[in-house]
């Protein structure tokens, strides 16, 4: 079923958008990560213009994440506290990030400092997360009880901020400033880098801070929601791209997804899945490497003035 | 249709001026969009082409008209086929030339572009160069009865812009002649590939030298506006007549309404989109949380 975007400006087939949004939608449910990654670059291949691919996949991860974070407040899932610091830091982060973003636009390099920026960051991450992922499972195959999380559950520059709280959920005593920081980052790079914080802030949490791997997901989730909201906003204030017919068929699909994945995760081993998520994670990486190596489709690119 | 158009304003080589000549067709005097000073000037020299070729013999005149004026985009569009097809009349009853061509052109509004181009540095792509064009029109088809090189002469062909390659971009940054070219290549690669520049080599039908009639495919992704048909009657490597039509492509119905929305009420437009998300995050959840109870 043949369907136009009115703000894209072309018909899509349907029933392959919904597909799309619910492949997207499992992954957010498993891994807290938005799914900007996959779904940006598939609608961008499909013809749709990149701003609108940016700006519909934000409106698409908000639906996505209210869904992932009501299904794992279900089991306790989410721990609001760190949730809304993380919120205050990433609104100052995106700010900050679009600042940013207009300053490398006239240079005319922004997409690639962003791919470099991903490259480094994901394949890092990526490589840090199987390394210890790969370690667990293989310790546990063997019978042994797999190895903490992190091994320095206290980091010395986290502990020595000022003002400590009680974060519950993730059952840590640390200072604001730490998760308030991350979310600044996050929220700079979810600006530059036009994907959701869940890359960053799943092993940020995991490795850095040693929250409690039962609410990292749901905590991601929770701060998604409200860094692409406002990036909506942004966007439906600024370039006008939000497609609402796009966004809809992707919701469909990914509302739905998200339930399937929060549940899914259930039934996989911890270890498991961070194994599975840093081999997305590397497989972006090394997809956007490859894509700054190869000689491009299109050596000219067009811009409306 | 014909009556329609049969009633007023023809194009006519002895009962109109030339300055209407070229662009009044079915009872209006079409003005094109965008006409800046540099494109009145294109238009004149255009008109200076035809001028002396119709103030000769009494030449035939086109009498044209399109399957629809008006485009509509909605919900269920995946692009459609214009038709646009004519008479040509023969002045004093003389009989009609076997050997008539004719060239048809389909043109959007035109619109300033930012070319960029990307080079291996340091082992990555980046865009390293960048070239403006004033003038870029969003949509070109152009249909004949024959290939365009058979029927006129590159001379005549650039003056009317006929074909793809004869197109004026007009570049705007002062580069050599050599990068102006690259880069226009690579602009026209770039909409070819798009499906919105296209040529059609066959796809003009002419009766008995007397009817023509022309098929041109327009996309799904065809960019909105006010477009012309121009319809050229070629002869002997001459364009003998020529006359314009509007066609007007725009969204209807719920397409226009959020494709207003989306520009005139940005603010409201954001906060729905957020409001449907909630929402629908929100049903998902409910009903999936119902039914594992």
């Amino acid at each position: 079923m043949h369907l136009y975007l009115p703000i894209a400006g072309l018909s899509v087939n349907a029933l392959v958008i919904v597909l799309l949004g619910g492949a997207v939608g499992i992954l957010s449910g498993m891994f807290g990560v938005g799914g900007g990654f996959l779904t940006t670059p598939l609608l961008i291949f499909y013809g749709v213009p990149p701003a609108v691919a940016v700006a519909s996949s934000a409106t698409q991860i908000t639906g996505t994440s209210v869904s992932g974070v009501l299904a794992h407040s279900r089991r306790q899932g989410v721990d609001f506290r760190m949730g809304m610091v993380l919120v205050t830091g990433g609104a100052v982060g995106s700010f900050a990030g679009g600042f940013l973003f207009r300053l490398l636009q006239k240079t005319g390099q922004i997409d690639t400092i962003i791919n470099l920026l991903y490259v480094a960051l994901l394949g890092w991450i990526g490589l840090a997360m199987a390394r210890e992922s790969v370690r667990a499972v293989l310790a546990t195959r063997e019978g042994k009880r797999p190895p903490p999380v992190t091994t320095k559950r206290h980091r010395k520059w986290i502990a020595a901020l000022p003002f400590r709280w009680r974060f519950y959920g993730a059952g840590l005593y640390i200072s604001p400033l730490a998760p308030l920081l991350l979310g600044f980052v996050t929220g700079l790079l979810t600006v530059l880098m036009g994907v959701g914080g869940g890359f960053i802030l799943v092993p940020a949490m995991l490795y850095l801070f040693g929250v409690s791997a039962r609410v990292v997901v749901g905590t991601s989730l929770f701060q998604g929601l409200f860094v692409t909201a406002t990036t909506t906003l942004v966007h439906a204030l600024t370039t006008h791209a939000v497609d609402l017919v796009l966004a809809g068929l992707l919701l469909i699909g990914s509302v739905i997804g998200a339930q399937i994945g929060s549940s899914m995760v259930q039934r996989v081993r911890p270890e498991r899945a961070r194994m599975m998520l840093a081999v997305i994670v590397l497989a972006v990486a090394i997809r956007m490497a490859i894509g700054l190596t190869w000689q491009p489709d299109a050596i000219y690119t067009v811009q409306a003035l | 249709m014909i009556a329609r158009v049969t009633v007023r304003g023809r194009t006519g080589p002895h009962r109109h001026p030339a300055s209407q000549l070229a662009y009044s067709v079915g009872g209006r005097v079409a003005v094109r969009a965008g006409t800046g000073p540099r494109k009145k000037a294109r238009n004149l020299l255009a008109l200076l082409g035809v001028v002396p070729l119709l103030l000769g013999a009494s030449e035939p005149r086109l009498v044209p008209d399109v399957s629809n004026t008006q485009v509509d985009i909605a919900y269920s569009f995946t692009g459609a086929d214009l038709l646009l097809f004519g008479a040509i009349l023969y002045p004093g009853g003389r009989a009609p030339a076997p050997d008539t061509d004719v060239a048809v052109v389909i043109k959007g509004p035109a619109e300033p572009l930012l070319v960029r181009e990307k080079a291996k540095v340091a082992g990555i792509w980046i865009n390293h160069a960048s070239e403006r064009f004033r003038s870029v029109p969003s949509f070109y088809a152009v249909a004949t009865s024959r290939p365009l090189d058979k029927l006129v002469s590159p001379r005549t062909a650039a003056i009317y812009e006929l074909g793809i390659d004869n197109l004026l971009l007009s570049p705007a940054n002062g580069a050599s002649a050599n990068e102006q070219a690259r880069f226009e290549a690579g602009l026209v690669d770039l909409k070819r590939k798009s499906g919105l520049y296209t040529e059609h080599v066959g796809a003009v039908s002419v009766r008995e030298g007397v009817l023509y009639r022309a098929s041109v495919p327009i996309p799904a992704r065809v960019p909105v506006g006010r477009y012309t048909a121009e319809t050229y009657l070629i002869r002997n490597g001459h364009i003998v007549a020529a006359a314009t039509r509007e066609i007007s492509i725009g969204k209807s119905g719920f397409e226009r309404f959020m494709a207003q929305a989306a520009q005139s009420r940005p603010l409201l437009y954001g906060l729905a989109a957020i409001l449907i998300s909630l929402l629908m995050g929100l049903a998902a959840a409910t009903a999936f949380g119902r039914a594992r109870r």
